[in-house]
């Protein structure tokens, strides 16, 4: 009975302690949702009229005409508006660089060439003014990415792991869906690839200033393959035996690639880069996700064929070679997506992860389905890294990360009415609104 | 013909501007154009200054529109263009443009750069010319980078692509001058290299000065001028003309009316700064260019009479920029400010229309509203309002045509007219890639032979990523 009693007693410290930490985000977890009268595009199957969409615990738990409402759930009419699954930016910088011309606020690009320890997750600053701007366009989670190219740092060619988390919560630790999502790898520079100058990214591993030589390409791929080499005996020396071997923290950071648990986002701007990349990561049996524009409408078929899956750069930006027709980077994830292969969206740097839904309408204009750039959006970089059974779609068991528009979310005049992130009503005031707020009363 | 256009230009000289006058009535022939009759059909024509028209058609004669409504009948020598389901508004109007510029745009080793001239650097063959072109945007006021506090001398342009780089001026459009206040101007964001002496000015406050200090100047050199010319037409026959100062002349012609001030600027209390200095020697500030927290001064500068050139939604990418909101152009719009989006780089002009509709949900503008913040806006903005801007009788015939409404994501331009000459053409533009493709192909082809490396060219020098103000800091 003493024990019983004592045992009980450590429980209800438990829940004390569990409730005095929870703060807000746990509490509300505990509130359960009903979204009813919507037209519910779930983007798994064709959009459902008069839908509702349940939400409890934070997850999805029913979805349908005439879903069950449970006794306690708070409902929100939401007649004549639509739910999609909230928007996933493919890459960024959120939480990582604040202001991008101050120095001392950027956090993405660490000194050194091969830093596979690194992760994103630790410098996203969760109360980054950027975060309740950026979700309340509906976008729900992101990926940051360290040392993506053109921004500062020391031409690093492995950068780190890149972090996928959702735009809401108290801490990076609430925050995380998946603390390494990705190892980031800025592919080197070969010859003879043309362009360049034009938006940055993917030109590291040229020697200093000068062109890049194939010696220095053959140089750096060799380095490249002797960590995957060194990452692979470390796995199995410490299957063997873990206690006599020294840790390597670089070494057990890239265990998971060599095992191609974890996919290598190769960031790349060059077709003959591409296909190197290819290549390399078919080879070596490593899991790839290809960051580029558009060289990859050049290597299309081997893309095809070799089902790698493709972050486009932001397609609102201007094209490298004065040769290329007007709408390259428009048509581009057209071209793509109606070959089968996997396109999803980025913002890259943070000025424009609000125009995520922007270049997805472009690519709409210039040619896209709209099945496909809904995908695009959603479910496409979901299953790129490896959370499509938890994100992406509106299907029961996943993590309710929803919004409730008044239109296709792609037009530029829809509003996101509701959020809901981590199956959490969450707030889309931001600073941006605040300041409108507070300036237009100024008398 | 001829009797139509000699009225038509006589009707616009009238009530124009002296300087604009001339040029006006010296407007070239359109050689050029297929026919000097078109007549676009069937669209919804956003006339911007006078409602939307459902089915309705537009007359061009001689570039310029003849007749616009529901019910307007084609002529038999009209070249027709069938436009049904089609959108038609005016050009789209870019008021921050860095295109067709030859070399760099930044003349950085002066903090007073006013003797230099785009006018002197014009490329008619930049490809971002026809780029923007695809966009819809038919005339551009192109400027120097602001890493001056007065920099140099600005030209409007007419995208007219093909024509050399005399035809591409805005006849009559009068010219105007760069500003620039805050970080680009004190160089806070580049690189200093080692043994190079800082310029002059390091802070906002040596940015006003260096201001005052030109006009102070301009002032004391356009009082001897004044007093040269005086004498001279009080008939004293031995006078020595003042020095001739080309930095000083173009500050001149600001204190005079004759040359508009774009002034690119960021936060508030250098908005006001410039109000200031503007009041204390008596000249205007046309415009303010980025003017990103225009929103927090906006009564300040609808009272000066100063019209506002932003961005839809670009952000934090530098300190000054930090809060920037994309309610900017809603709130100043409310406060009785003129606003106009623009570009300040050759991919954002492309989507111009899109950056306006923006306005629509942050800060409810109305449509009309939005369409206007990229066409009569920047028309009035550069002057050039009796010209272009908007749909009506007499103004230049300068279109765009859609297939959705242009405050759409999904609108597509499919045509672009300037002058009644269609410029821009998607379907010709798609249909003429493979034969582009080939010549390009023959072209590496024989190079090689010739025994060329052929390392290929691509990138420009230069190249900027989406939104130069954030990839150089400095235009």
């Amino acid at each position: 009975m003493k024990k019983i009693l004592k045992t009980l007693s450590y429980s209800m410290i438990a829940i004390a302690v569990a409730a005095a930490f929870s703060l807000v985000p746990a509490a509300q977890a505990q509130q359960s949702y009903a979204i009813t009268g919507a037209k519910v595009y779930p983007i798994s199957g064709p959009p459902i009229e008069g839908a509702t969409v349940v939400i409890h615990g934070g997850k999805i738990t029913a979805v349908g005409k005439g879903a069950a409402i449970p006794s306690g759930a708070k409902v929100i009419d939401a007649k004549g508006l639509e739910v999609y699954p909230g928007m996933f930016n493919a890459v960024t910088e959120i939480g990582m660089n604040e202001v991008g011309a101050v120095e001392a606020t950027v956090d993405t690009a660490e000194l050194g060439e091969y830093n596979p320890q690194l992760v994103a997750a630790t410098a996203v600053n969760p109360a980054s003014a950027h975060i309740p701007v950026t979700r309340a366009e509906g976008i729900t989670h992101v990926i940051a990415a360290p040392g993506l190219g053109g921004r500062g740092g020391g031409g690093s060619v492995i950068t780190g792991q890149a972090s996928l988390f959702n735009l809401a919560g108290w801490t990076m630790d609430e925050m995380q869906v998946k603390r390494s999502a990705a190892m980031v790898v800025n592919w080197p520079v070969l010859p003879g690839g043309g362009g360049g100058g034009r938006g940055g990214g993917g030109g590291r591993g040229a020697a200093a200033g000068g062109a890049p030589s194939r010696a220095d390409y053959d140089r750096r791929i060799a380095e490249l393959t002797e960590w995957f080499e060194r990452a692979r005996h470390y796995a199995s020396a410490m299957q063997a035996n873990k206690y006599s071997v020294e840790r390597d923290l670089k070494l057990e950071a890239l265990v998971s690639v060599v095992k191609g648990d974890l996919p290598l986002f190769v960031v790349a701007n060059q077709a003959n880069q591409i296909s190197e990349a290819v290549a390399y990561c078919d080879k070596q049996k490593l899991k790839m996700i290809l960051a580029t524009g558009t060289a990859a409408g050049e290597v299309k078929v081997l893309l095809k064929e070799k089902n790698v899956p493709v972050i486009l750069r932001p397609t609102l930006t201007l094209l490298r070679g004065e040769d290329e027709p007007y709408d390259s980077n428009l048509t581009l994830p057209g071209q793509l997506s109606a070959m089968g292969i996997k396109v999803a969206f980025g913002s890259y740097g943070n000025e424009f992860a609000r125009r995520l839904a922007q270049q997805a309408g472009v690519a709409v204009a210039f040619g896209m389905s709209h099945d496909d750039a809904l995908k695009a959006l959603t479910i496409n970089p979901a299953e790129m890294f490896g959370v499509g059974k938890e994100l992406g779609t509106i299907e029961t068991g996943k993590i309710a990360n929803l919004i409730v528009t008044n239109g296709d979310p792609m037009e530029l005049s829809t509003e996101v009415r509701y959020l809901f992130i981590n199956g959490q009503l969450t707030s889309t005031d931001n600073k941006h609104k605040q300041l409108y707020e507070e300036y237009r009363k100024r008398p | 013909m001829k009797r139509g256009k000699n009225n038509l230009t006589l009707s616009l000289c009238v009530g124009a501007l002296a300087a604009a006058a001339i040029a006006v009535c010296s407007w070239p022939s359109r050689a050029q154009t297929t026919s000097n009759v078109m007549f676009f059909k069937n669209a919804t024509i956003l006339t911007v200054t006078k409602g939307t028209i459902q089915r309705g058609s537009i007359l061009v004669r001689d570039g310029r529109i003849a007749a616009v409504g529901a019910n307007v009948q084609a002529p038999s020598d009209a070249t027709v263009v069938d436009a049904t389901g089609m959108f038609i508004m005016p050009g789209i109007i870019d008021c921050h443009s860095h295109i067709a510029i030859e070399g760099g745009v930044n003349e950085g080793s002066v903090s007073v750069s006013s003797m230099a001239n785009i006018l002197d650097v014009l490329n008619p063959e930049d490809i971002d010319i026809y780029r923007d072109l695809a966009g819809g945007v038919t005339s551009a006021n192109i400027l120097h980078g602001s890493a001056n506090a007065i920099g140099g001398q600005t030209v409007v342009i007419k995208l007219r692509w093909g024509q050399p780089a005399d035809k591409l001026v805005f006849e009559g459009a009068l010219p105007g001058i760069k500003f620039a206040l805050g970080e680009n101007p004190k160089r806070s964001n580049s690189t200093i290299l080692p043994g190079q002496v800082r310029r002059y000015p390091a802070t906002r406050m040596g940015v006003e000065d260096v201001i005052r200090q030109a006009f102070t100047q301009a002032v004391a050199y356009k009082k001897q001028w004044d007093d040269y010319n005086r004498r001279k037409s009080a008939g004293d026959a031995n006078l020595i003309p003042p020095r001739r100062d080309l930095t000083l002349d173009p500050l001149v012609e600001v204190l005079e009316g004759k040359r508009y001030v774009h002034s690119h600027c960021y936060v508030a209390d250098e908005i006001l700064m410039l109000i200031r200095v503007a009041n204390e020697f008596g000249f205007k500030v046309r415009t303010f260019q980025h003017v990103l927290e225009g929103y927090k001064v906006a009564k300040e500068i609808a009272a000066h009479g100063a019209g506002a050139s932003t961005f839809s939604d670009w952000w934090s990418y530098k300190m000054e920029a930090f809060d920037a909101i994309p309610y900017n152009a809603a709130i100043m719009t409310q406060k009785g400010v003129i606003v106009s989006i623009n570009s300040d780089d050759a991919e954002e002009a492309q989507h111009l229309n899109q950056e306006a509709a923006k306005s629509m949900r942050y800060g409810g503008m109305s449509h009309d509203d939005a369409l206007k913040m990229v066409t009569i806006n920047p028309a009035i903005q550069l002057g050039i309002e009796k010209r272009v801007g908007s749909i009506e009788v007499g103004k230049d015939a300068d279109l765009a045509i859609y297939n959705h409404d242009p405050l759409s994501v999904f609108a597509v331009v499919q045509k672009t007219v300037i002058d009644g000459k269609i410029y821009f053409d998607r379907d010709k533009d798609i249909a003429g890639r493979p034969a582009l493709a080939k010549e390009k192909q023959a072209l590496l082809d024989k190079e090689r032979q010739a025994g060329g490396g052929g390392a290929g060219r691509g990138g420009r020098s230069g190249g900027r990523g989406p939104g130069s103000e954030i990839q150089d800091r400095e235009e």
